[in-house]
């Protein structure tokens, strides 16, 4: 073996990133083409960008979904935080195995199957006790909550299942009553567990198509089901720019994100070679 | 039993006068015929056990025998299964652990990774609602006392782990508990620390005068550190007694087999007078002799423990009738301050022995394969019947 890169490795790690990035690629640059059509390049311009800003259709879908998406992604993290923390700490109460394997079922599930199943849920409901009033925000955000939940409470259970049991136990012993160690110990140390499940549960729900579609009613398209639908009828050089904006964000959020990391590991081992320094010149 | 006329014993801690000798004290901790289980599985087998005030009690034992099941009921994380204990007199039944007089130093020493030295020290005094000027003076003092004061500002993570430990044992001492419990308070420290923090433990709790209970598996820091030792096994007590009284006079095998290191030999009584008796071993290949008595059917089937420094080797021949072995040297073992030296008798049974280096080199020293004599004294072996 060689340490230097042979012809054959560098080949593969060009057709993967290719493979991976050149769509992406394609379309930052067709963003920036001034021709109406999609496929022919006819030169750089910022039109599309001026007219996105103009197309009141997408700005308010996309307000709309970020709406949604926070909405739900809230939701969903307070309670697949309880359903994580019960499911590891109660290892005994009745119905157990059901409850477990219920909170983790629609992370299997076909959606069109949890999709059909919410509206006729929701249909039923309305017959039934006249809430939800027709399909709309309400019932969107409800499906959203329901299947985000469940990838939330998989990270909160995780999570859960490495936090040493002694401290909360040595809160206890403190004095702290069991509520109170909940808020004052356990929260705030899986704090960024419960971030990253927001994050999950934001992510998933601002992407989803199909199972809004099955509970969504008039005016509340969300921005996935406003791309879909324009697409069907036709690129349109417009969506091109929206692609562009949200990859410029989440790129600009993946960097700050890095950095930070990187920061607070770096004064992390500043801080464990202070102690090792500190020992050293004890002895 | 063995019936020994036992030496009055020097306290290692000067403050207790030996109150487990004195039948009219009052215990300050009484846990009464206390058995758990989980499942079938017996963890804690009716263990009853007194523990007196400014008493620092070890339980030791292996793993999984109970210490540390015994030590979270007192902390009160499991309740008992049958059986009571009493702190200060008070029944701890249906008392939950933040309602208990009691604090605990956790083996992962459990500091909350998300507060400062100070914020992890004051958590205790600020539960109880004490004015903050308070909190503030008890928590410097107690940085204080544990030499911690340059870091109270620092986070678990950015201290090294003997600075760890003494946050967790400030911690739990700043509310200054009736009892405090210590889980394996030492195990995760290297061995010059834990030496050092040995002392410092016990300088506090002579300092403080809490009653302490440690959990421990490590026989020399039980040894160190204790007023009196509780040897566990399988989920009971097999021996109570102060450090002196386990290693010297051990009341089974377990016990004289678990503390140190021992030689037995199985044999039975040929005599048993007031002032000696005699057990004859195959095992060992000759009589024993033991200068007291012990009130046992002539016959029974007894072990003998015979400490590893108590015996003697010698190349000359000696004439004795009793205590007197013959064998040849297999291995040795030099570390430096003594030696030990395995020896195979002539019955076939290996033995060790420790001897002190006490001269650098001569012409009697014994070497690999020398033909030896095998010595001790009449006071030095422990008659064991179970």
């Amino acid at each position: 073996m060689t340490n230097r890169l042979s012809w054959f490795i560098i080949f593969w790690l060009v057709a993967v990133f290719a493979f991976l990035y050149a769509p992406i690629i394609s379309v930052i640059v067709y963003s920036f083409n001034s021709s109406k059509l999609v496929t022919v390049w006819a030169g750089w311009s910022l039109k599309w960008y001026g007219e996105l800003a103009k197309d009141r259709q997408i700005i308010d879908a996309a307000v709309l979904s970020l709406e949604i998406a926070a909405i739900s992604a809230t939701l969903a993290t307070i309670l697949g935080t309880i359903a994580g923390y019960v499911l590891v700490r109660f290892p005994k109460f009745l119905g157990r195995t059901a409850f477990s394997g219920m909170v983790s079922a629609p992370l299997v599930m076909p959606e069109v199957i949890t999709g059909l199943s919410m509206l006729l849920l929701f249909i039923s409901m309305e017959q039934a006790i006249g809430w939800p009033q027709g399909r709309g925000l309400t019932t969107v955000i409800i499906a959203h909550t329901t299947f985000t939940l469940s990838y939330v409470a998989v990270v909160m259970r995780s999570r859960f299942l490495v936090l040493d049991l002694s401290l909360e136990e040595a809160a206890q012993d403190l004095g702290a009553r069991p509520l109170k160690v909940f808020f004052v110990i356990t929260l705030p140390i899986v704090a960024p567990a419960i971030v990253s499940g927001w994050l999950l549960g934001f992510t998933i729900s601002l992407d989803d198509l199909v199972i809004t579609s099955f509970t969504n009613g008039p005016g509340t398209s969300t921005l996935p089901m406003v791309v879909f639908s324009k697409v069907r009828l036709g690129l349109d050089p417009k969506i091109n720019a929206l692609a562009t904006i949200i990859i410029a964000i989440v790129s600009i959020g993946v960097i700050i994100a890095i950095a930070h990391m990187r920061r607070v590991e770096r004064q992390r081992q500043r801080d464990e070679q202070m102690a090792i320094r500190a020992i050293a010149a004890k002895a | 039993m063995v019936a020994v006329e036992k030496p009055t014993k020097q306290p290692q801690n000067k403050h207790i006068s030996a109150p487990w000798t004195d039948p009219k004290a009052e215990p300050y901790i009484r846990i009464e015929n206390v058995t758990k289980k989980f499942g079938e599985f017996v963890a804690v087998n009716n263990v009853s056990l007194n523990v007196y005030r400014g008493e620092l009690f070890s339980l030791l034992g292996g793993s999984g025998c109970g210490k540390t099941t015994l030590l979270r009921m007192l902390a009160g994380f499991e309740s008992p299964t049958a059986g009571k204990i009493f702190i200060d007199g008070v029944d701890m039944a249906g008392i939950p652990p933040y309602d208990r007089p009691t604090n605990m130093m956790f083996q992962s020493y459990a500091l909350f990774p998300h507060m400062t030295v100070e914020q992890n020290v004051s958590f205790g005094l600020k539960q109880d609602k004490y004015p903050e000027p308070e909190i503030r003076q008890r928590v410097a003092h107690m940085l204080e006392m544990v030499q911690l004061t340059p870091f109270s500002k620092r986070k678990p993570h950015q201290l090294s782990g003997g600075q760890r430990q003494r946050v967790a044992l400030a911690r739990s001492l700043v509310k200054q508990p009736k009892l405090l419990l210590l889980d394996e308070p030492l195990g995760a420290l290297d061995k010059k620390l834990r030496e050092a923090t040995q002392f410092e433990l016990m300088n506090i709790q002579d300092r403080l005068g809490i009653t302490f209970i440690v959990v421990t598996h490590d026989q020399e820091e039980a040894m160190t550190l204790s007023t009196r030792i509780g040897v566990m096994n399988a989920g009971q007590i097999v021996q109570t007694g102060t450090p002196q009284e386990i290693y010297e006079y051990p009341q089974n095998k377990f016990v004289a087999d678990f503390i140190g290191s021992v030689n037995l030999f199985e044999g039975h009584i040929v005599e048993d007078e007031q002032d000696h008796v005699l057990i004859r071993s195959d095992e060992a290949g000759g009589d024993i002799y033991i200068d007291h008595g012990i009130s046992s059917a002539p016959g029974a089937r007894v072990w003998v423990a015979i400490r590893p420094e108590k015996i003697q080797l010698t190349k000359q021949a000696v004439n004795e009738r009793h205590n007197c072995l013959s064998g040849i040297v297999k291995g040795i073992a030099y570390m430096g301050n003594l030696s030990i030296y395995l020896v195979q008798l002539d019955s076939g049974k290996q033995i060790k022995v420790t001897m002190q280096n006490q001269v650098r080199a001569s012409e009697f020293m014994i070497d690999w394969d020398d033909r030896v004599t095998v010595t001790w004294h009449a006071n030095s072996p422990v008659a064991l019947l179970s």
